[in-house]
């Protein structure tokens, strides 16, 4: 894209990560993106942590000690809230992106509705079964096998 | 006097209700080069829209506050701008219904700022030119010697009629969080401008569009945030044409997306008979 000469004004990472004045599913966006990297992390973590298995079996039982803390089950519980959020709302994107949820193209007549709204029932669906997905989960953190 | 008749501009009562302060970010290339927010009171009465406080500004406070305006109803789509952090059209916005008593006003963000709240829409225009925004037909006797109208059933028409409204104001441009970040990705304007082509019947120019709308700045870059669609001032919802048209894309790649049946031109009307009374077209002015 060709330079104007005149000055910038992008909003740059500023504009993609604040959802400013717009609908839930502006925030939805910022939060699955970020939930996708976190996701990422973790996987690149889990490759490291497993892969040192290979450096031999003391060294993956000192790994294993020191990952066998609070601060890591609480991670891992963080990473299962992002994991319940990104699945649930990527399968409504999966959805809505293939044009379902949307409704049909219409004639505008004031006061306008959008395509966003008519698919905002099935994000708040998907949003109460992350919610039941992640109580379910806590419980099974935090009760069933409690961090000790 | 002046104050008067900016008053009468907006149509509203002469009553002050209350004064709010328009609070404009300014810039010139040549005197400032470091954008300032330059703070004005504004005598608000009923119906008072931004556009009009900017010309109270510009008739009484300051001469030199530069914006871009043209039809003052909501059809040209030229003042659009980023009103208390919303992309808004200036004419369309009643400071009152802004519950405010400051109005914060920003050139319309992810484009570049000619001067104060003057954006280059070039960029815009530059985009929606690359996606070919017309009817393209391979056959060259209809493409460039048309010889009469095309058939089109309602049905078809209504298929594409939504996004016909846009007045390519750039509000949907500046609320998008994708083209924040990616300057090379089209945005909603034009990729709904594109598929408003390949979808609409009369058209067979989908495959001289595909690389810029399908590419790798073009719809599956739009992660439907929605933004889009909740500013846009004419109900045209580009984030519904972007979705459809990745649809399309998705059918097409399966080899499932049905042959396009190709509005056939209307024959010269021969038979018909001139009703009585329909009086003579005027005579040409032009030549």
């Amino acid at each position: 894209m060709p330079e104007s000469g005149f000055r910038r004004n992008q909003l740059g990472l500023v504009g993609w990560l604040s959802g400013g004045r717009y609908g839930i599913e502006r925030y939805a966006f910022t939060l699955h993106r970020l939930t996708g990297l976190a996701i990422l992390a973790y996987f690149l973590l889990h490759i490291l942590v497993g892969s040192s298995r290979m450096l031999g079996e003391e060294t993956w039982n000192s790994v294993m000690e020191r990952l066998d803390s609070p601060v890591f089950r609480y991670g891992e519980f963080l990473v299962y809230l992002a994991f319940a959020f990104h699945a649930l709302n990527g399968l409504r994107l999966a959805l809505t992106e293939l044009g379902f949820f949307l409704g049909a193209p219409r004639q505008p007549v004031f006061p306008y509705t959008s395509s966003v709204r008519r698919q905002r029932p099935l994000f708040v669906l998907v949003m109460i079964v992350a919610a039941v997905v992640v109580v379910l989960g806590g419980y099974d953190f935090f009760f069933a096998h409690p961090v000790k | 006097m002046i104050e008067t008749r900016s008053r009468k501009q907006s149509g509203g009562s002469e009553e002050v209700i209350k004064t709010v302060q328009f609070s404009v970010l300014r810039y010139d290339p040549k005197t400032l080069p470091a954008p300032r927010v330059d703070s004005f009171n504004v005598p608000v009465t009923k119906g008072l829209t931004v556009l009009d406080g900017l010309h109270y500004i510009k008739e009484n406070l300051d001469s030199s506050l530069a914006w871009r305006y043209s039809c003052r109803m909501g059809v040209c789509g030229s003042c659009g701008m980023f009103i208390n952090s919303y992309p808004r059209l200036a004419c369309n916005t009643q400071v009152l219904e802004l519950k405010t008593d400051t109005v914060h006003l920003k050139p319309l963000p992810n484009f570049d700022i000619i001067k104060d709240l003057v954006p280059d829409l070039s960029v815009l225009f530059e985009k929606h030119r690359s996606v070919r925004p017309f009817i393209v037909r391979r056959d060259v006797s209809i493409d460039e010697l048309p010889s009469g109208e095309f058939f089109q059933s309602v049905e078809e028409l209504e298929r594409y009629l939504q996004f016909t409204y846009c007045i390519k104001c750039g509000l949907c441009m500046a609320a998008c969080p994708t083209v924040a970040t990616d300057r090379r990705y089209l945005g909603p304007q034009p990729l709904t401008q594109a598929y408003r082509y390949d979808i609409d019947s009369r058209d067979d120019g989908s495959d001289e569009r595909k690389e810029e709308a399908l590419g790798s700045h073009g719809a599956f870059r739009c992660h439907f945030a929605g933004a889009c669609s909740e500013v846009c001032p004419k109900g045209v919802d580009p984030a519904l044409g972007i979705q459809l048209s990745k649809r399309r894309a998705f059918v097409a790649s399966l080899g499932l997306l049905p042959k396009k049946r190709l509005a056939a031109v209307a024959p010269p009307v021969t038979s018909a008979k001139r009703r009585e009374g329909t009086p003579d077209a005027p005579e040409r002015t032009v030549r």
